[in-house]
């Protein structure tokens, strides 16, 4: 399941909604990405997530049928919220829910990975001394990607 | 073709979108025709060697093939998650 909204959400319901009626599952991994409260040592005051709608979905929805092509998953839960976030506001979950761990644990980085590179989000900072800066891409979130082309 | 642009892109040209004839059949002469509004648009996408492009929003590259009904965005190297 994919969702890309303003809201915030819950992972303990969103894990039982995972979980619930499915048979088989022995492990469910989590793992939630946070607005840090600090850029460079400065405080943050806010943060902006714009995105591509429709294209940010269908970018989640590859990248949920890859994860399950890669790995057994009883169940894939991923929501990325966007608009104005304040410090240590929660903008993305991934849920993966499988037979064993090592599925889940896989499967869930591999995500996470991937909607750092390919899924068409950008992020801008406010800072306390009110200045305003797009975030930079980080080389080492595309390296990421490297670990899963050989496996 | 429809075209699309995001976050500092859309910021320094000031267009997020916008609707126009053009006779280029692939990404990279769109890029060229654009540029030639003058130098900030030029640094901004054809000069611009961080640049991502979509097609119908799937990822796409300078060489992609293009029609008039395509929907086309240019974006910086995405920072989500």
């Amino acid at each position: 399941m994919v969702s890309v909204q303003r809201e915030d959400f819950n992972i303990q319901a969103e894990i039982d909604a995972l979980v619930q009626g499915h048979r088989g599952i022995g492990a469910v991994v989590s793992f939630i990405g946070l607005v840090r409260d600090l850029h460079s040592g400065e405080s943050l005051t806010n943060m902006t997530l714009e995105h591509y709608p429709g294209m940010t979905e269908k970018a989640l929805v590859e990248i949920e049928a890859q994860a399950r092509i890669r790995w057994e998953l009883t169940g894939v839960t991923i929501i990325h919220r966007v608009g104005l976030l304040a410090p240590c506001e929660q903008i993305v979950l991934v849920v993966t829910a499988s037979a064993h761990r090592q599925a889940a644990f896989e499967s869930a980085a591999f995500i996470m990975d991937y909607l750092k590179s390919r899924a068409p989000f950008w992020k801008k900072e406010t800072l306390s001394s009110g200045q305003a800066q797009w975030v930079d891409a980080k080389e080492t979130d595309e390296q990421a990607i490297c670990r899963w082309q050989n496996t | 073709m429809h075209i699309l642009y995001f976050a500092h892109i859309r910021e320094t040209l000031g267009l997020a979108e916008e609707t126009i004839n053009c006779n280029a059949n692939t990404v990279g002469l769109l890029l060229a025709e654009l540029s030639q509004r003058g130098a900030l648009w030029k640094e901004m996408l054809e000069d611009n060697t961080r640049l991502q492009i979509s097609v119908n929003q799937t990822l796409a590259k300078r060489n992609t093939r293009i029609t008039d009904s395509d929907e086309i965005a240019f974006f910086p190297p995405v920072t989500g998650g």
